[in-house]
């Protein structure tokens, strides 16, 4: 085997490395967005989070505005404390609302942001005021089950003529 | 004060597993510049007392020097520079099957010099015909005979000129015209490069046709020791053996076994 | 007395257990030494680059085609798969992420280094067992050159060099038979295909785990076929039973390793 060819070839191999590599990081992750955005931070307290994960997306309108960047207990008041990266292009009023919300049924948890009517804009390390948890699924099952009880017990107590 | 031997080798002892020695009580004395014979029978601890020349087993007892140099008190850096000085030839040749001859020739030029390209093709051509086998550079080792890989061998171990050849049988598995061949090389080489060599063989016409001095292990000790011509007439019953090739002697035909009658089981159950 | 046989037989085969463990044991610590060394006097080979590169030739470049078809293959069953238990909770949108993190995460590093293994680790063992048992090892120790320098620790490099961009080509190769199966295959839509994905898959996360893990295997698949190789008896046997030796234990090193790398790196969101 030539001297030459071999070179020929492993360079050929490492360049086909890299390039895999690449196809990877642009057409496969996420690499083409927000890694060079500048951000900046706010932070709300939710009572509960659901299944809200670090990296979830924050959405306001349906576009992804910014990513999740933290997730704390607060010891104090027992509620947890969300920190946000947003997109320093976009600016919000101080009373935005952040709700939890589901994609779909069962899917992944996001932020939602609500924008408010204040005029002055939020900046890095306000807090927000206005928040909703997530809905926790099992609280949700066991309220329906609950009132479809409290209905029809109604019902057998009319239908008993109390 | 050194002495101008080449190897002197005194009082030495050596074993694989502790219980059975292989080599013991050894003394020899090369001189520089002659081609020295050990020879014996197979497995009689002459190619342990090769590689203990060359520094890969460590002596248990006696002192060994190898051109002037304690080799079992020396480190690994101090063995690798002892072998930049000697030139070994295996068995069966052992070159580099990945490499061509040409390569395999120049390799301890280039492993070890900094000579550019030019001088180090022209110095293998000059190894390759001294060997006769210059127009094989191209060749791969696996294209090529039995006798012709082990000349190739030969050239790469006179690359860098040493001044101890050591060669652990050369003659093994060889046609009669490759014999001759490699008989008359290894002569020629160490008088005209002015080495000292080390022949372990068990072939005794090819042996004592080319060397100067002769010593015969067996059992691990030195039995015997002389110039071609005075073993050849030699008395002693093991050195008549050997060289006569006479199938029984002081070595037994019979490996040792109980008698021969309680061993057939048909007189066994008639006796 | 057929319980003293028994508890005889019973001791007999503790010990051998016992002597078994400590050879192991024993064995893996000259591995280890031997890992040193080797990593020393790797010098020689990065200063002689062309060696490593060689090297790589061999290990890397000849196993291409086995990695590509295989990655190949093995998105495009995937995406069947996938397709089959996704559709049923309708989120078959979701196919290009299943696949894509799968691969990624996992079946990227995971099987490129088995088929690795098998296929480098193997024939490194049997080289250098070839090269021992011809005495082209002796040989070259008889010149002054250390075998270790300039046979050993090449193929060691070439082999960790090429295990992450073989892995990578994995990947990359097995989302492309997932992309054809899933889109022009079953049908699934094109864009929410790449966009989920794209959604789904990060880089620090995802994509870097996953080289970082095929490195990690390539140390270990490359360590085990040089040292098995070197270490092999200069026989017949002794060079197949290496080489055998070589793709079972450098098998099992890399699910072990996964389970720990796994472990490590994907323990979820919330975790700290």
């Amino acid at each position: 085997m030539k001297r030459s060819t071999i070179d020929l070839w492993v360079g050929a191999f490492v360049a086909a490395g890299f390039a895999g590599l690449l196809f990877l990081a642009l057409k496969v992750g996420n690499l083409a967005s927000f890694s060079t955005a500048q951000t900046y931070q706010v932070q709300a307290k939710f009572a509960n989070i659901g299944g809200l994960k670090v990296r979830a997306p924050i959405k306001s309108a349906g576009v992804v505005v910014g990513r999740v960047s933290e997730v704390r207990f607060d010891n104090e008041s027992y509620e947890a404390i969300v920190t946000f990266n947003i997109d320093a292009h976009y600016r919000f009023p101080r009373d935005t609302s952040a709700k939890i919300l589901t994609s779909g049924l069962l899917g992944e948890q996001y932020v939602g942001l609500e924008a408010g009517g204040d005029g002055v804009m939020l900046k890095s390390g306000d807090r927000l005021r206005l928040t909703q948890s997530a809905v926790v699924l099992e609280n949700l099952i066991s309220q329906f089950l609950f009132s479809k009880a409290a209905e029809g017990k109604d019902s057998k107590d009319s239908k008993d003529g109390k | 004060m050194s002495s101008p031997n080449i190897v002197e080798i005194e009082d030495l002892s050596f074993s694989y597993v502790a219980a059975r020695p292989v080599l013991h009580g050894v003394s020899l004395r090369i001189e520089p510049g002659s081609v020295v014979g050990i020879m014996g029978q197979s497995g009689c601890g002459k190619t342990t007392l090769l590689r203990i020349i060359a520094g890969w087993l460590r002596a248990e007892a006696g002192s060994t020097r190898v051109l002037g140099q304690a080799v079992g008190e020396l480190d690994g850096d101090g063995i690798f520079a002892l072998r930049r000085k000697m030139g070994m030839l295996f068995q069966f040749g052992a070159l580099f099957t990945d490499m061509t001859v040409f390569d395999n020739v120049a390799f301890q030029m280039r492993e070890h010099t900094d000579l550019p390209e030019g001088l180090i093709a022209d110095l293998v051509v000059m190894k390759l015909e001294a060997v006769g086998l210059r127009g094989a550079a191209n060749l791969m080792p696996s294209e090529l005979s039995g006798g012709m890989a082990r000349r190739v061998a030969l050239a790469r171990a006179i690359a860098l000129d040493p001044r101890l050849m050591l060669y652990d049988e050369p003659f093994t598995g060889l046609d009669p015209i490759s014999l001759g061949v490699i008989a008359r090389l290894i002569r020629r080489l160490n008088d005209s490069l002015g080495q000292t060599s080390i022949v372990v063989s068990h072939d005794v016409e090819e042996c004592f046709a080319i060397v100067d001095y002769v010593y015969f292990v067996s059992g691990g000790r030195i039995v015997a020791r002389g110039t071609p011509a005075e073993l050849r007439g030699s008395g002693e019953p093991f050195v008549r053996q050997f060289v006569r090739g006479e199938p029984d002697g002081p070595i037994p035909f019979h490996y040792p076994a109980p008698g021969y009658q309680a061993d057939l089981a048909v007189a066994a159950s008639h006796g | 007395m057929a319980e003293r046989a028994l508890l005889a037989g019973l001791l007999q085969g503790l010990e051998r257990l016992g002597r078994g463990a400590s050879a192991k044991i024993w064995r893996l610590g000259f591995a280890a030494r031997f890992f040193g060394y080797m990593l020393l006097h790797s010098g020689t080979a990065f200063r002689r680059f062309g060696l490593i590169v060689r090297e790589i030739y061999f290990i890397g470049v000849l196993s291409l085609i086995i990695i590509l078809v295989s990655g190949l293959f093995v998105g495009m069953v995937l995406a069947l798969q996938g397709y089959e238990t996704l559709q049923r909770y309708a989120a078959s949108e979701a196919l290009g992420v299943l696949v894509a993190l799968s691969l990624v995460r996992e079946l990227g590093p995971v099987v490129a280094g088995l088929l690795f293994a098998s296929r480098a680790g193997s024939a490194i063992t049997a080289e250098i067992g070839l090269m021992k048992a011809t005495e082209q090892i002796a040989a070259m120790e008889m010149m002054a050159v250390d075998p270790i320098a300039r046979v050993v620790a090449p193929r060691f490099w070439a082999g960790v060099i090429s295990m992450p961009l073989l892995a990578v080509l994995f990947s990359a190769m097995g989302i492309f038979g997932g992309y054809l199966v899933g889109v022009h295959l079953i049908g699934v839509d094109e864009g929410a295909f790449w966009s989920q994905m794209q959604a789904a898959v990060d880089v620090r996360e995802d994509i870097l785990n996953g080289v970082i893990k095929s490195v990690v295997f390539g140390v270990a698949v490359s360590w085990i076929a040089v040292f098995e190789g070197y270490d092999a008896p200069p026989t017949a046997e002794g060079v197949s039973g290496a080489t055998t030796r070589t793709v079972v234990t450098s098998s099992l090193a890399i699910l072990a390793l996964d389970f720990v790398l796994t472990a490590l790196m994907f323990t979820g969101g919330n975790a700290r």
